[in-house]
């Protein structure tokens, strides 16, 4: 049985033993048998030492679609599980479709894994997805999304991927293990698959490498009065220049403060 | 040396093939659509009868003797397909010249038949066998052999060097045999009567005539028919290829019941397969499995046997004989359609088992029978800088395994129908084989514009029930709990229809509407069906 000894930072400042600038030491094996290390020249150069073992490339981004969220978090990262949070209407959906309709034009290959078979495909179409190589997964049960999404991972060579969990209860999107959720995180590592997951409120934890949280502006409609029981204004009012909030709630790619940004929306039909 | 198979009035043959009782009888071909029906031949009883090609029908039904039949394109290829057979009894090396006529190439066939007169001789009777009267001529060029074949009956042979003197004899017209076809035929007649004019009625004087005269006169045409005359003219025969066939069968002992077992087989049914398709470079894009089934088969009488606890385990696994619903078919047949020519053994038996775990015979197989269509196998230019794409074979195993989870009509691509229906859309098969042209684009054009507002559909559509007020809908109340609610805002509506022509009419008016929910403002479609007076919230604005 072969042994190696190697050492971490026992005591803060201390150096490390197979730093260059250190001479040789005697080391003494836990059984007490004195060893000496090599001279500087025949030192064991192939042997990483433990704090850079730490140091990841980091991760190829790709454009999200929308300048502003771009310049925000740099775009969507390669390789990561990425989460978009939300409540009804906050923009979720629209956002997605901006990032697959940006991911078939690159000339890659999505998948969508639809909990609640809520996609619809004229706005697919209408946000510039190229729809043959869209792939759309219809699930019935969480077990089959999860099952559906571990069949995608394995089998490579998507540039998206996204876990459409918007309308699962959050009570049942949070029967989601985090084992789960750290299987997905280390399938999609290593790869140049982008790992999408649309919800209601963060599920999956520190396996996510962006979470990002969604939200509408409201200041744009007027608050109905007491004497006006109800605002009818015409639809390019409801459901055009819809100011869809982005904020940055944590990212594990660069030490950046919460913020967020802005983007607007338009109807296909609206202009 | 060379050897032509000829059938003389070939239609006549054909029918009397068919039905042998006409032999003695005078027999005439028709074709053509009624009332225009022509007689287009006529067997040797009728033509002494005075019955002639171009006769109408009409005129022939004068002889009351005469035997009438009409044209049939079958019997004629099955006639075709037995002279073919015959043929390649004798040689490998056969061509398919005419529907009436093969040529056979015998070299080295003496040793196995004998000599030429003996192998022509095997040959005629052959075919008599076959129920086809024909004549059989051996000659040192296939040419040579067809114009002695066409004109003389029997068998005959040449010997070589003897090809312009054995053939001196016959007409001319015995060059221009089976020129059917209208400007063939005309140019065969022109050519004719121009040799009519000079004289030349048989094939010795037209060999005799000076080559450089006839050149000047008949052009090049004149110098091959006279080459043929002389039966010196060469060729090489256009041998007759068989078709590939991929297919491989076993037939079992003992009934299958459980699909263990029978994924052994297949993998060794595909391994041959495969093997027999990578020796000719092929691969292929579709696969048939054809199992023969024993309905008949029960459990309990025909394998007393079996210990109890494979018994248990065949009641309780996914065994055939589990999973009947009364299948009195005696053929269970699939077919895999991969969507590239692929060939890679484990991928076929891989999707074979997912294949018929979501379809089982439904009852004990007794018969495998496996066919591949060969297909040329798939180049593709890989390049250093393209997109991520996933492997072909690889998505097409990820897709069968999906589809085995949540159903064949579940996954796949979504394709957009030329109609304004709301769900105006199929799904139809999902490949990883875009075009080139929807490949890579720059992307700066996307930040100019907007983000397009999508919908989030409720599938089924959620029924709401709504208070409305001079005509507009001022609350609703739904079985979702966060969809209901006073409207704070409402935009529409809006009135499509269609498919009024169809019996799936449709007609509607949509309502964008917003509701209030935990402090958040939700935006809704709420739909009102026309037809059926039912209020209905399709989808929220995500």
């Amino acid at each position: 049985m072969s042994t190696a000894v190697f050492s971490t930072s026992a005591a803060p400042g201390r150096p490390f033993v197979f730093d260059d600038e250190i001479e040789a030491e005697v080391l003494c094996h836990p059984r007490g048998v004195a060893r000496s290390l090599p001279s500087p020249d025949h030192r064991l150069a192939s042997v990483t030492p433990a704090s850079r073992l730490a140091i990841r490339p980091a991760p190829a981004m790709v454009s999200s679609g929308i300048l502003s969220l771009d310049s925000l978090t740099g775009g969507l990262p390669r390789g990561c599980l990425t989460e978009i949070c939300g409540s009804a209407s906050s923009g979720r959906t629209t956002l997605l479709l901006t990032a697959l309709a940006a991911a078939t034009r690159r000339g890659e290959f999505c998948a969508v894994v639809d909990a609640s078979d809520a996609l619809d495909p004229q706005s697919v179409a209408a946000a510039g997805v190229q729809l043959d190589r869209l792939l759309w997964v219809r699930c019935g049960d969480l077990e089959q999304v999860l099952r559906a999404t571990d069949l995608l991972l394995e089998s490579g060579g998507l540039g998206l991927i996204v876990l459409d969990l918007g309308d699962l209860p959050p009570q049942a999107a949070r029967r989601i293990p985090l084992t789960t959720w750290f299987r997905f995180r280390r399938a999609v590592e290593h790869t140049p698959t982008i790992l999408l997951a649309i919800e209601r409120h963060p599920i999956a934890g520190s396996c996510s490498s962006l979470l990002l949280q969604l939200s509408v502006s409201n200041t744009q409609y007027p608050v109905p009065s007491s004497e006006q029981t109800s605002w009818n204004p015409s639809h390019s009012h409801l459901l055009t220049e819809r100011e869809i909030n982005v904020e940055l709630i944590r990212s594990r790619l660069q030490r950046k403060p919460a913020c967020s940004v802005t983007f607007l929306t338009q109807t296909a039909w609206a202009g | 040396m060379f050897a032509c198979i000829y059938v003389p009035n070939f239609p006549v043959a054909a029918a009397l093939r068919a039905e042998p009782e006409l032999k003695t009888r005078a027999v005439a071909i028709l074709e053509g659509k009624t009332p225009l029906e022509r007689v287009v031949a006529v067997s040797e009883t009728a033509g002494r009868m005075g019955i002639a090609p171009g006769m109408t029908k009409a005129q022939a039904e004068l002889c009351a003797e005469l035997a009438l039949r009409p044209r049939s394109a079958s019997q004629e290829s099955d006639a075709h397909a037995a002279l073919l057979d015959c043929a390649q009894s004798f040689s490998p090396g056969v061509e398919d010249t005419a529907c009436d006529t093969v040529l056979l190439d015998l070299a080295g066939t003496e040793s196995l038949f004998g000599s030429l007169p003996e192998i022509s001789r095997a040959i005629s009777n052959r075919t008599a066998a076959l129920d086809l009267d024909t004549n059989v001529a051996a000659a040192p060029n296939p040419d040579a052999a067809m114009i002695a074949a066409r004109g003389f009956p029997g068998v005959t042979v040449i010997p070589c060097g003897k090809e312009a003197a054995t053939l001196g004899a016959l007409p001319v017209e015995v060059l221009f045999v089976g020129q059917q076809t209208g400007e063939e035929k005309k140019a065969a007649d022109c050519l004719l009567e121009t040799l009519e004019r000079w004289g030349i009625r048989n094939l010795r004087a037209l060999a005799a005539l000076p080559e450089v005269a006839l050149s000047e006169r008949l052009g090049q045409e004149g110098l091959r028919l006279q080459q043929l005359a002389r039966g010196a003219a060469a060729r090489t025969l256009v041998p007759v290829e068989a078709p590939l066939v991929f297919e491989e069968t076993i037939e079992l002992e003992h009934p299958i019941v459980l699909l263990e077992p029978l994924a052994f087989l297949l993998n060794r049914l595909l391994d041959q397969l495969c093997a027999r398709l990578a020796s000719r470079a092929l691969a292929t894009q579709e696969l048939h499995l054809t199992l023969e089934l024993d309905p008949s088969f029960d459990l309990e009488n025909d394998l007393p046997d079996l210990p109890s606890n494979q018994r248990s385990k065949l009641n309780n696994q996914q065994s055939f004989s589990q999973s009947a619903i009364g299948n009195r078919k005696s053929e269970f047949s699939r077919t895999l359609r991969l969507p590239l020519p692929m060939l890679d053994a484990r991928i076929f038996l891989k999707l074979l088992q997912l294949d018929l775990n979501a379809h089982p015979p439904g009852a004990p197989i007794v018969k495998i029978h496996l066919a591949a269509e060969p297909a040329r196998p798939r180049s593709v230019q890989g390049g250093l800088f393209l997109p991520p794409s996933p492997e072909p074979e690889k998505l097409e195993l990820t897709l069968a395994r999906i589809a085995g989870l949540v159903g064949a009509n579940n996954v796949g691509a979504m394709e957009l129908l030329d109609t304004h229906h709301p769900e105006g859309f199929r799904m139809r098969r999902f490949t990883a084989a875009a075009s080139s042209k929807s490949g890579c684009e720059k992307t700066e054009d996307v930040e100019e514009k907007s983000a397009v507002t999508a919908l989030r559909r409720f599938r089924p559509p959620l029924r709401a029930h709504v208070t409305l007020e001079n005509g507009q809908p001022v609350s609703l109340i739904c079985r979702k709990n966060d969809v209901q609610g006073a409207v704070l805002w409402k935009a529409g509506p809006w009135r499509f229809s269609g498919d009024w022509w169809e019996r799936e009419a449709w007609s509607r008016d949509e309502w964008d509407i917003a509701l209030q929910n935990d402090g958040a403002i939700s935006l809704y479609r709420l739909v009102h069906d026309l037809l059926g007076g039912w209020w209905f919230v399709e989808g929220s604005y995500d």
